[in-house]
């Protein structure tokens, strides 16, 4: 599904329906929407080839306002319904949308398990730490200490890290980017696209009414220098003003830290190089929070295996194979048959 | 491995006591091989030309201990000369393997029907264990059987002597060693079963299989060669008279099984069937895995939810998308049906019934989820209801499910039971070729396409392929608008798609078979009205009361919402409607609902099948009223 099918240049519009978008002004969806439509217009995606699936919740009104086809489901069962999909067509480009309350607590289970399959689709969680649709509770990734309609006195409930998550569940691609990253997005979203098997991209989201600012520390026009890094496969894992900054491997551990280049005595050569295929560096990179570490951001981790429905395909072209006769009428009679001759003289 | 062979009917025994039908019973320990033996005997009952119904009665738990009750499985055949409805009120012959099974089985055998009893598994260990303080063939308990005490124990550990077994495993032939016994009564053929072992094990297991060929001959040659009471010679059950042609075994999960593949190939669309596992429900999918080459994908979902939600993206992609599971699975499937309803798509769910509230009891067939079918979802969500009779039914209410659901983009729910499930029966094999081609018509026309217009006939929407050039739609659970399938929230326009939805599911009325009367007279003063697995029962009932003149009609319910157009004429013909369920009336409920008359219920809720002489008896006591 790379390769770009439409020989005339698409534009974002061509991904618009004519469906007033009902988020609150302000919301981050927008901007993810768009980056979306940008991200299928530059890759000249096919709109009757593209399935978009959502679950319930602002982030899952996406279908209605992208020009392909759409299936606006039930609370958290969108990675079933997409793997039916997937099953019944492996042809079709599928993206799943869906948010911290969807994904991670009425579906979390389906979630983990279209993952472990390797559904070949693009998973893209909105995570904005909060319930939006239904008012503004406490949902499985609000951070210790979020004051909610639930929890007028804070979160005490651990938060769930998705990315961790998704690479508990056995994720071979995982990526992290935000609604404030509007240039980043595409690539990120790109990169997923082009992945064969599932792509988890955890997209942070400002809900402006419920949960406002709580990535603002770290995520767009102002963010603090050294709150955030970007990834890049290859290049050395720097950051901060002036890209002064650095990880390494702290010695005599399996810790990060956090170091200043030229500082004693380190050099760009002590800095851990990012390999999107290693597993171990992805988690440390996804388990990374402030205020000792930045955040990290773009493809943490990318390693392809063969996909749930190549699996499958295989499968049954081997029944095949070793069915000669494929009519079910040769099927019925396999097995103990015996004749009747018919009734008695 | 296709064996067919010819029978010679009428190859009795002049000695033999002549019966039209018989009831056999085996019970033991679960890992005694029971089932096994239940299967071989079927087998060869079908062969010497019987007609005949089974059913196996076995535990949940998968190997409770050794020589407890509630460890014990059974497995019990009724066959005969004539039509075989049940699988038998009470046995003839039970073979009682060890004491807890004669303890829990015996009181099912007809008073002065005979118990084998391996009298080498009757130490005092065994006894406790079965919560015996006395050896009960020692006192007078069981004087209302012939008791015929063998011990096959050690019978058999002498005929398997030269296989080079250890004792453990040459133990484990005992079931043939019994099998071959009775074998003899009936005047079986054993080569089949022996041929069966030795393909089965003669690779793998060499000694096995010798040792079991050797088992079996000799729990033949004792019933030649010993009197096993007196002046008794064995049984002749003759053939039936059975329509011509190729016959094969078949239960309600190979029904369902086989039926679906048809359902793909008639239809020619790909098929997706979903489900997680769950008691008695799960054959379907054991069976259905191994026919990939034949147009049908399945997959072992992480829930029921998910299995729902899988076939409903399926058939949403434009596969026929099908689920499967017991009633607290259906529970929790109940969303996503309400999500194939609003959205309206086809989808095929079915429900092998078993006793509930909650887990219940797994193994035991009830059909109280009547209600939850026909109206157990939030909204006014309805849904097509069908019930199967028996096993081979089940092949023909798989393919009628589909039809209706890929024709009217409609769920269709189908309700099988336990004992549907698990019993078999002889399946006249029907030729699918000859069967009406289903061809489903997706659009590709682009031109003027609105996602919820509706053909004027069926009231169905449009089926429509993602990846359909020019037909990129959304839609999803939200209310959508009665043409564009747009978001609305528009009043008039909730109640315009509400009364479509319950239009199109009552349109199938027109379109399935008008109610027939299975027997007796079209008026009257009594019919019987049952669905599903209690046909058998209700058959055989009312055919016996109409050999004694008893006047009383047998109405089978196929359909069970819609309900066809004709049958509340039908049921105003008679003085006296009675209902037989395996629930609290809950057909008999939908059915006083739907006519405003007050028919009369008849409940049974055991776990077990009714019984035919529970029917008769309910029968004649509301004539004498």
């Amino acid at each position: 599904m790379n390769a770009p099918t439409s020989p005339q240049k698409l534009t974002v519009k061509d991904f618009a329906t004519d469906q007033d978008v009902r988020w609150c002004p302000g919301c981050g969806d927008y901007a993810i929407l768009k980056a979306v439509q940008k991200t299928l217009a530059d890759l000249g995606a096919d709109k009757d080839k593209t399935v978009f699936v959502s679950g319930i919740g602002c982030s899952s009104r996406f279908p209605y306002y992208m020009e392909t086809y759409g299936f606006h489901t039930i609370h958290g069962r969108a990675p079933a319904i997409a793997t039916g999909v997937k099953l019944a067509n492996p042809e079709l480009d599928v993206w799943i949308v869906t948010g911290d309350g969807d994904g991670l607590s009425i579906g979390g289970n389906h979630l983990m398990h279209a993952i472990r399959r390797n559904i070949d689709c693009q998973i893209l969680l909105f995570n904005n730490e909060i319930y939006g649709l239904t008012k503004g509770q406490a949902s499985p990734t609000s951070h210790l200490g979020t004051r909610s309609s639930t929890t007028p006195n804070g979160s005490t409930d651990a938060p769930l890290e998705p990315i961790k998550v998704a690479l508990g569940a056995g994720a071979r691609f995982v990526a992290r980017t935000a609604d404030k990253w509007i240039k980043e997005m595409p690539d990120v979203l790109k990169a997923a696209r082009s992945h064969r098997g599932t792509a988890f991209v955890e997209i942070l989201q400002n809900c402006i009414v419920y949960n406002d600012q709580v990535f603002a520390g770290f995520t767009g026009k102002e963010a603090q220098e050294g709150s955030f890094l970007h990834v890049e496969h290859g290049k050395p894992l720097l950051f901060g003003a002036g890209r002064a900054k650095g990880l390494r491997v702290k010695p005599g551990t399996f810790k990060l830290e956090v170091v200043t280049v030229g500082e004693g005595g380190v050099t760009e050569a002590d800095l851990l190089v990012h390999d999107k295929t290693d597993p171990v560096l992805a988690g440390l990179l996804a388990a990374m929070r402030g205020p000792h570490f930045p955040i990290a951001f773009g493809v943490l981790y990318d390693d392809p295996a063969e996909s749930h429905e190549a699996a499958v395909a295989a499968h049954k072209a081997d029944q095949k194979a070793r069915t000669p006769d494929v009519s079910i009428n040769a099927l019925l009679k396999r097995g103990r048959t015996w004749m009747v001759e018919g009734p008695k003289a | 491995m296709n064996e067919t062979q010819t029978l010679s009917p009428g190859a009795g025994h002049a000695e033999r006591t002549p019966l039209e039908s018989a009831v056999v019973r085996f019970a033991g320990d679960s890992g005694d091989g029971i089932q096994l033996t239940g299967g071989q005997f079927t087998v060869a009952s079908a062969l010497a030309g019987n007609d005949l119904a089974t059913f196996p009665d076995f535990p949940a738990e998968i190997r409770a201990p050794v020589g407890t009750t509630y460890g014990v499985s059974a497995f019990q055949i009724n066959f005969g000369g004539r039509q075989i409805n049940t699988s038998g009120d009470a046995a003839d012959v039970l073979v009682a393997f060890n004491p807890a099974a004669l303890k829990t089985n015996a009181k099912l055998v007809k008073r002065g029907g005979m118990i084998i009893v391996d009298t080498g598994n009757f130490g005092p260990r065994e006894l406790k264990k079965a919560g015996y303080d006395h050896n009960p063939l020692d006192d007078d308990s069981l004087g209302d059987w012939k008791i015929v005490p063998v011990d096959i124990s050690k019978l058999t550990l002498e005929a398997v002597a030269d296989s080079g077994l250890g004792k453990s495993d040459a133990l484990r032939c005992k079931n043939l060693w019994a099998l071959g016994l009775v074998y003899w009564m009936f005047g079986r053929d054993r080569a089949p079963t022996a041929q069966w072992i030795l393909q089965k094990f003669e690779k793998k297991e060499p000694a096995v299989a010798a040792a079991n060929v050797a088992a079996l001959n000799a729990g033949h040659a004792f019933g030649e060669t010993m009197e096993l009471l007196q002046g008794f010679h064995g049984y002749a059950v003759p053939a039936a008279d059975l329509p011509p042609g190729l016959y094969r075994t078949i239960t309600g999960g190979d029904g369902f099984a086989l039926g679906l593949a048809a359902a793909a190939q008639l239809t020619e669309t790909e098929m997706v069937f979903a489900s997680y596992p769950i008691t008695p429900a799960s054959p379907i999918l054991h069976h259905l895995v191994k026919l990939g080459a034949y147009g049908v994908t399945t997959h072992q979902a992480e829930d029921e939810i998910a299995a729902a939600c899988v076939a409903i993206g399926a058939s949403w992609a434009g596969a026929i998308g099908v689920t499967s599971s017991s009633g607290p699975g259906i529970a929790l499937k109940g969303e996503a049906l309400g999500l194939a309803v609003a959205a309206e798509l086809p989808l095929v769910v079915i429900n092998t019934q078993r006793a509930g509230p909650s887990t219940g009891m797994p193994t035991k067939t009830e059909q109280s989820d009547l209600f939850q079918a026909v109206w157990g979802r939030n909204g006014d969500t309805p849904l097509v209801v069908l019930a199967p009779q028996s096993p081979s039914d089940c092949f023909t209410m798989a393919i009628e499910a589909v039809r209706i659901a890929v024709k009217y983009m409609v769920p269709v729910m189908v309700l099988s039971d336990g004992y549907i499930a698990n019993a078999s029966e002889p399946w006249l094999i029907p030729d699918v070729d000859s069967l009406p081609h289903l061809p489903v018509a997706f659009r590709t026309e682009a031109e003027g396409y609105q996602p919820f217009a509706r053909d004027p006939q069926t009231l169905a929407r449009a089926w429509v392929k993602p990846g359909t050039p020019g037909l990129a739609h959304r839609i999803g659970g939200i209310e959508r608008d009665a043409l564009t399938g747009d978001i609305s929230y528009d009043p008039a326009n909730h109640q315009v798609m509400t009364d479509y939805r319950h239009a199109k599911v009552a349109r199938v009325a027109r379109d399935i078979p008008p109610q027939t009367i299975d027997q007796g007279p079209e008026r009257g003063r009594l019919a019987l009205v049952g669905w599903g697995s209690t046909y058998g029962p209700i058959r055989r009932a009312v055919s016996n009361l109409r050999a004694e003149g008893v006047e009383v009609s047998h109405i089978h319910l196929r359909n069970l919402w819609p309900l066809p157009e004709n049958l509340g004429d039908m049921l105003a013909g008679f003085d006296h409607v009675l209902v037989p369920e395996m629930n609290v009336g809950q057909l008999c409920t939908l059915l006083r609902a739907t006519y405003a008359k007050p028919f009369e219920s008849l409940s049974k809720v055991t776990g077990q099948p009714f019984k035919i002489a529970e029917i008769e008896a309910a029968v004649r006591s509301r004539l004498e009223a």
